[in-house]
């Protein structure tokens, strides 16, 4: 049986190549990022706002580029990509915020009586 | 969209598929576990971000502008990168090649503009031998930035190959992993972007 190249690709491979999804993505991504910097350069929001939205455009801008470019999602059952993604989410969160938590709670612990009274005065209101 | 449907019965006696699909989630795996090493080095900058020892703060010593523009290549070279997708698809052997190059030219720019910026800091004494700070930042794009030398390698052989083999499977396969690497390469400098360079400038 004589087969050209399109039939020999697996039938998955044909949803990767729309260019249309790739410039919605370009175009989502371009504008995501240029409102972060606006957002900080301008100085938009303080304090923990400005955290807050940067990192929700960090955010949004993955998610944006997890499903217009690396297509996830669209893969038929049983899905291990997703699968092995979302396994990765949950061992990340709990490396960064675990690590980010103790590091935070040994700097507490640590502290010189003087520097904790300074501590209390500013961050506890005592 | 019809001639992409292919009934899954024409291809059960060729193992290529299932080679091919199986590498690529090996890959996908890959990737995974490529963001969890970039986490733990995101967790140990984030910790050691105030460590600067009276050297230069984040804010001080990067410079958010230039930091902008690096991004804006790499996205316009990821979207380039998609582009050869695109391409290889249609079965068009030249603009998968041309799209390849110019994601290439882009990617290199990108390595360019980061080796000045990080020549810059060495050469004002704030190497990474300055600070906890600046240990951690060397450490965080300094990983960045070998995944995009291997990248920009993995781009070279592969326009060899397609020009010396054409789009068969297996580089139609390389290709696949390559996009997926080179996006994921994205994915992780928008982090950088916001975590390092808008965070540090605050």
């Amino acid at each position: 049986m004589k087969t050209n190249l399109r039939s020999t690709k697996p039938h998955e491979w044909a949803e990767l190549g729309t260019f249309k999804s790739y410039f919605f993505g370009f175009l989502l991504s371009c504008i995501l990022t240029v409102l972060a910097y606006f957002i900080v350069a301008n100085h938009v929001f303080t304090g923990t706002a400005i955290i807050v939205t940067t990192l929700a455009c960090a955010l949004v801008q993955m998610l944006v580029q997890f499903i217009y470019f690396l297509h996830l999602g669209k893969e038929s059952a049983p899905r291990w990509n997703i699968i092995v993604f979302l396994f990765m989410l949950l061992v990340m969160v709990i490396l960064v915020f675990g690590s980010l938590w103790i590091m935070h709670h040994l700097n507490y612990q640590m502290m010189l009586p003087e520097e904790m009274e300074m501590h209390m005065h500013t961050h506890e209101g005592i | 969209m019809a001639e992409h449907i292919v009934s899954p019965h024409s291809h059960h006696h060729d193992d290529s598929h299932i080679t091919s699909s199986k590498t690529i989630f090996g890959f996908w795996l890959y990737l995974m576990t490529d963001c969890i090493l970039f986490a733990t080095i995101f967790a140990a900058y984030i910790v050691l971000k105030h460590g600067t020892f009276g050297g230069p703060s984040a804010g001080e010593a990067l410079n958010l502008r230039s930091s902008l523009n690096e991004t804006l290549v790499l996205l316009v070279s990821s979207f380039v990168c998609g582009l050869a997708q695109v391409a290889a698809l249609r079965e068009d052997k030249r603009k998968t090649q041309a799209a390849l190059i110019l994601a290439f030219l882009l990617g290199g720019l990108f390595l360019w503009m980061l080796m000045n910026d990080l020549t810059l800091l060495v050469q004002g004494g704030n190497g990474w031998q300055r600070s906890a700070f600046l240990s951690a930042y060397f450490t965080l794009v300094g990983t960045h930035l070998m995944h995009i030398v291997a990248g920009l390698l993995w781009m070279v052989v592969l326009v060899l190959q397609i020009l010396y083999r054409g789009l068969t499977i297996p580089t139609h396969r390389r290709l696949l992993c390559l996009r997926l690497f080179w996006h994921f390469l994205n994915i992780v400098w928008i982090f950088i972007f916001t975590i390092v360079y808008l965070w540090g400038s605050l």
